[in-house]
């Protein structure tokens, strides 16, 4: 049997530094989005607790670390990026594989924050948006997911399919932040 | 223009999708008879002040929202979950 590899959204794109900032695709392993049923919110959070170690997150807000993370995704929706869903979560929520439905990207660097300010038309400055914040906003004209996951470090999701335009955008962003210096 | 979305806080417009007066919430009885809907379907006021309309907010949350907003100077008043309006 021959052996197959998956291929990345970006296809293994090298990570690129411009100025300050460095893009870099991420893997994150399995992504399941999970929408709990009416009234169902508590025992799902509760077995996503559980089963995976990580807090069900508050509208906005994303938790867990690099491997494990819920990442809140719209209303009433979560993103559990990394581990195996546990199957007794169908029991509760409308849960979906999305692992192969979604580009993500880190973007990280003194300048990140600049350079999505000019993509993103909401205020990711640390004042408001701090380190374990999320939202479901746009990237130029693609509805996506931005999450800060560290001091100077955004995690960025949009559909797979839009792959190529992201890279081309963050980089035109990138680029235009580095020249004025 | 920006609208303050109740669960993503104020957003701006190009995130929200406009769908027009929120007379899709008070969608009339099968049996209310033509001009019930009629009206229902293709008669809309057009007040020059305040008029309710639903917004989607798909670049964001993706709730449906009903937006109470000024005609004349797009001050936006209020903003809840078009579900909370049903129940």
């Amino acid at each position: 049997m021959a052996e197959l590899k998956a291929k990345t959204p970006l296809d293994d794109f090298a990570p690129m530094t411009v100025g300050t900032v460095t893009l870099e695709e991420t893997d994150l392993g399995i992504l399941t989005s999970v929408a709990p049923f009416r009234d169902r919110a508590k025992a799902v959070a509760d077995r996503v607790k559980d089963g995976h170690g990580i807090a069900w997150p508050a509208n906005g807000r994303a938790t867990g670390k690099d491997g494990a993370r819920a990442i809140w995704f719209g209303r009433d929706m979560v993103l559990v990026a990394g581990p195996t869903p546990d199957p007794g979560l169908a029991h509760d929520a409308a849960v979906t594989d999305q692992s192969d439905a979604w580009t993500a990207v880190t973007l990280s660097g003194a300048d990140a924050e600049d350079v999505l300010a000019r993509l993103v038309p909401m205020d990711l400055s640390v004042a408001t948006f701090k380190r374990g914040h999320t939202a479901r906003t746009q990237i130029q004209h693609m509805n996506g997911s931005v999450t800060r996951v560290g001091a100077d470090r955004f995690l960025i999701l949009v559909f797979r399919s839009m792959a190529g335009t992201l890279l081309h955008d963050l980089q035109r962003a990138m680029e235009s932040v580095a020249a004025r210096g | 223009m920006r609208l303050s979305c109740p669960i993503c806080g104020t957003r701006d417009v190009r995130e929200f999708y406009y769908q027009g007066a929120a007379v899709m919430l008070v969608r009339p009885a099968p049996d209310a008879g033509e001009a019930a809907w009629d009206a229902y379907l293709h008669l809309r006021e057009n007040p020059a002040g305040d008029l309710e309309e639903l917004w989607s907010h798909d670049g964001g949350c993706g709730a449906w929202l009903k937006v109470t907003r000024n005609t004349v100077t797009h001050e936006v008043k209020k903003a809840v979950l078009a579900t909370e309006v049903k129940r």
